[in-house]
């Protein structure tokens, strides 16, 4: 007992505090606390403030660019839908026009065959008309030719009256050929 | 005292001089100036490089420096000032619980850097100070929101509370809400850096006395023992001095949400 208190008498009373450490302790603290609010907090919060906008926009740019995305997409397929459609319907059309060139073309070779069979027949037909009816004049006149022929020679002479006939004939060939 | 009184017995009342609250007065280093005044103002020094340097880039992809900075900052700014004073009011406090959170840990691990191990808190002016600030800023900015009348009544009766048990209520709340506050927070942060350190102090002079000053193998055997539990409480008084800044904090932040609470 005796010992502390003698104790407490020769050493200081560590809860007694120094007006000095309030003072300092208290002035050293609030300059810190000033300069921590003017340097050092707004620039977190300004990095704070940053990041955020970053994430954020981050997310709207890559959501915009999701929905670009899918739109062009969409018209895309529309597109490629709509190409198709016109390439069937080409295809078809080109089909419908080839049977109907190829029956047109088989139409008008035809038409030409029987042009020129029946323009062949009638040229054939005047042409045998025309010899038959030269024929028949030459016949004839022939015919008188040789009747006033052998009128004039001697009926007597056979031999003659046969090479006449002769001679005649082969007149004849040498005038068909 | 009981081990110090044990100890000084072992050792054959040779006069081990246990370390006690003297050991905690040195004599000033020039003029008036001393230890712990120094290493106040080196704290302050310390916690504004530290912080100014991870702050200074404000990049959006943060590096070492700043990412540590940030997660200190973030701890303090969410984890004790959003939570609670809460997400209206809380901006304005954040650069002086920040400061104070900073302040007051690294002023704590003074007790155990080398070379300087000695805890400035352990000297009861500057928690008082601290804590003093506290106290004004809390009762101000509850006297800003609800006027002089208002704070008072807002701080005394606790809503619900009526008729005759006012009488005992009123001045109890009073008591413990506006006189006790400052007195608990400063002795609480004073008290754990006093003892710790003294038990440190114990422990390192004890054992020292014990290996050296001693030639009996038992009181060897104890003067190890002695560094063990030196090196145990060094652990112990890292997990303190962290406490006692997220404590002080966070009592500071939490005073604050009652001040700017509309309903007590």
């Amino acid at each position: 007992m005796s010992e502390s208190l003698m104790a407490a008498a020769g050493e200081p009373n560590p809860l007694v505090p120094h007006t000095v450490e309030i003072v300092l302790g208290a002035v050293v603290f609030l300059l810190l606390v000033a300069a921590i609010a003017k340097f050092v907090v707004p620039r977190f919060e300004k990095a704070y403030a940053e990041r955020t906008a970053a994430i954020e926009g981050g997310i709207a740019e890559a959501e915009q660019a999701q929905t670009e995305a899918k739109a062009a997409l969409e018209q895309y397929t529309a597109q490629l839908a709509d190409a198709r459609h016109e390439a069937a319907a080409i295809r078809e059309e080109a089909k419908e026009q080839g049977a109907q060139i190829i029956a047109e073309m088989r139409a008008q070779a035809q038409a030409e065959a029987d042009r020129i069979t029946s323009s062949a027949h009638a040229q054939i037909e005047a042409e045998r008309a025309q010899v038959v009816a030269q024929l028949k004049s030459e016949v004839g006149a022939l015919a008188t030719e040789l009747a006033g022929r052998i009128v004039g020679e001697s009926l007597a002479d056979d031999d003659r009256q046969k090479r006449t006939v002769a001679r005649f004939i082969d007149e004849l060939e040498g005038s068909a050929n | 005292m009981t081990i110090a009184t044990v100890i000084s017995a072992a050792s054959g009342g040779e006069g081990f001089a246990p370390p006690g609250p003297a050991d905690f007065h040195l004599p000033p280093l020039f003029g008036e100036v001393t230890k712990p005044m120094l290493l106040v103002v080196l704290a302050a020094v310390l916690v504004f490089a530290f912080t100014y340097l991870a702050a200074r880039p404000a990049a959006v992809v943060p590096g070492r420096l700043q990412f540590a900075g940030e997660y200190v900052y973030g701890f303090v700014r969410n984890g004790i000032a959003r939570e609670s004073i809460g997400s209206e009011h809380f901006m304005k406090f954040v650069p002086y619980l920040f400061a104070l959170f900073l302040f007051v840990a690294v002023n704590n691990y003074f007790g155990l850097v080398p070379f300087i191990q000695y805890p400035p808190m352990s000297h009861f002016g500057f928690p008082l100070g601290l804590a003093l600030l506290t106290w004004i800023l809390y009762i101000g900015v509850g006297i800003g929101k609800h006027g002089f009348l208002g704070y008072l009544k807002h701080i005394t009766i606790p809503s619900g509370v009526k008729g005759p048990v006012l009488a005992i209520i009123i001045p109890l709340e009073f008591l413990s809400n506006i006189l006790v506050r400052p007195a608990t927070l400063s002795l609480r942060l004073f008290a754990n850096m006093f003892a710790g350190h003294l038990l440190l102090m114990l422990f390192a002079f004890g054992g020292e006395y014990l290996l050296f000053e001693s030639t009996s193998l038992i009181n060897g055997i104890a003067g190890v023992l002695s560094f063990v539990m030196f090196g145990a409480v060094t652990v112990l008084e890292l997990l303190i001095m962290f406490l006692q800044a997220y404590v002080f904090t966070l009592l500071t932040a939490t005073y604050l949400g009652e001040s700017l609470a509309d309903e007590h």
